[in-house]
């Protein structure tokens, strides 16, 4: 098995966007979008963001750290916001863990 | 999450942080630059199925785009904001440029998608593909196992070679998304269907029941469901989808005969979608050239794809809520569906300007319902295969294959 599916994101996942998923800068509408099969989505500021912290070696825990530093936000709302982000990312199909030997 | 490429379900999730960037740019009005084309490469295809989307009248081989001017295309469509690109046909694979096409794609940065039957390919085709940067593969099915799939299509042993190539996919990485056209002879294999995809490992699964313009319609009797199975294919699907989340997404797209609504047919006429034909007439849906006395221009034309899109009097005929005559004109729904469909308007009314009847406010609408419950209840089996040569009828015991 190639990706894994159906992953449940935690703070130790290692998520990533899987190949058939791209994150790219639109250049005529001056908006990021994800490129993925038969479709093409808007991801918002935040998402954005997120995602690009996504490269299937920085831990979810990871993540949330440096979100934290940088909003001055409590730790544990960032944390559910992002997990919540995550893990609706994956069940649709854009976002895959990180194999064992990371590329 | 939105989903703005087929048909604007937008259902939007309010935590993942999504929106459907449709509503920021392509208006009903402003006519943005779709954001993803598809390139009918050819009308060539070994296959022979009775609803082929092509036209009745195929464009021949020689009248096809050369690959020079297929890659003037694919740059050009990247520069105007086009994102992703679906290589389709007749069987794409049939050009010898396939590879070179989607490196093309790749180097412009176009997402490449391949629509295919997949009984062309070979493995180390399928994995020049790959390495040219293709992102994406669909294979339809014609059924579940090789005595329907392979009479529907008309050609032996091809159910076994998609089987083979879909695997191939997935060993390589890509994703794979299975298309299954569905009608009344192959709909009792939905469930089977289903798991098959999952077995395969496949992404996504599209349940698209047949459409009837061009082939479809020539063989509409042999493949109208009876509403029986309608409500029994939307039972099974729903319950897949809440079985199989997270493992298999299912797309679903229902016979319009039976709605009572019709469908919002590509997102409303050149609102969000073209098409090229293999000889380069850029149009509004795959089937537009069914419709009578409108020109359609080609990217041989003097003119730039973009004028074409925004200027040409075939996109603007239809585009919008402008031209509609009621029941369309006053109606609440009329920027939710555009009216519907303009082929289909124009296949069973003979003007395209006409509310589709597939919509309950269409004075045709209780005619064209009774007439699929009627087709669906005859025992009209016999496909009329599609081919170069006007079609040939089915024949007892021995079909296209």
């Amino acid at each position: 098995m190639a990706l894994s599916r159906n992953i449940s994101v935690s703070e130790a996942s290692r998520p990533k966007l899987p190949r058939h998923a791209k994150l790219k800068f639109d250049e005529t509408r001056q908006v990021w979008v994800i490129l993925a099969p038969e479709r093409v989505l808007a991801p918002d500021e935040i998402a954005v963001e997120v995602l690009q912290l996504c490269d299937g070696v920085r831990s979810v825990s990871d993540m949330i750290d440096q979100l934290t530093a940088k909003y001055a936000a409590p730790r544990e709302a960032i944390a559910t916001d992002v997990i919540t982000m995550l893990q609706d990312l994956a069940d649709k199909g854009f976002l895959t863990e990180a194999r064992e030997k990371t590329s | 999450m939105s989903d703005i490429l087929t048909d604007g379900k937008a259902a939007t999730a309010p935590h993942d942080g999504l929106s459907v960037l449709e509503q920021r740019r392509s208006t009903a009005e402003t006519f943005g630059i779709p954001l993803a084309v598809l390139a009918e490469l050819t009308h060539r295809c070994p296959l022979q199925c009775p609803y082929c989307s092509n036209p009745l009248e195929l464009d021949r081989g020689g009248t096809e785009l050369t690959t020079e001017e297929w890659k003037k295309v694919l740059t050009e469509l990247a520069e105007i904001g086009v994102l992703q690109i679906h290589f389709s046909g007749g069987e794409p694979t049939a050009r010898k440029d396939l590879v070179e096409l989607v490196q093309h794609a790749t180097d412009v940065g176009l997402y490449s998608n391949l629509i295919t039957s997949a009984v062309l390919l070979t493995k180390p085709k399928l994995s020049d593909l790959a390495d040219a940067g293709l992102c994406h593969v669909q294979i339809s099915f014609q059924g579940n196992e090789p005595m329907v799939a392979d009479r529907v299509a008309g050609l032996k042993k091809s159910h076994e070679k998609k089987l083979e190539v879909a695997k191939w996919t997935r060993e390589l990485e890509l994703p794979l998304t299975v298309n299954a056209v569905m009608h009344r002879q192959n709909l009792h294999q939905l469930s089977d269907i289903i798991q098959m995809a999952v077995d395969l490992d496949a992404d996504r699964l599209e349940v698209a029941n047949v459409q009837y313009y061009g082939w479809a319609l020539k063989n509409r009797a042999a493949l109208m469901p009876t509403v029986a199975q309608i409500e029994e294919t939307s039972r099974i699907v729903e319950e897949a989808e809440v079985r199989l989340k997270g493992i298999l997404a299912i797309d679903y797209v229902v016979p319009d005969y039976y709605a009572l609504r019709p469908k919002k047919c590509m997102g409303g006429w050149g609102r969000q979608f073209f098409n090229i034909s293999p000889a380069g007439k850029i149009l509004p849906c795959h089937a537009a050239e069914s419709i009578t006395g409108l020109e359609f221009l080609s990217v041989r034309s003097n003119h730039s794809i973009a004028w074409i899109w925004q200027n040409s009097e075939a996109f603007n005929r239809y585009r919008g809520t402008g031209w509609m005559p009621e029941p369309c004109k006053s109606c609440e729904f009329k920027e939710i569906d555009f009216g519907g469909c303009r082929c289909q308007a124009f296949a069973l009314t003979g003007d395209a300007g006409n509310t589709d009847p597939a919509c309950t406010l269409s004075p045709m609408h209780e005619q064209i319902f009774k007439q699929a419950e009627q087709e669906a209840a005859s025992d009209n089996n016999r496909f009329l295969y599609r081919n170069f040569a006007g079609g040939t009828l089915e024949t007892e015991g021995e079909h296209g294959a």
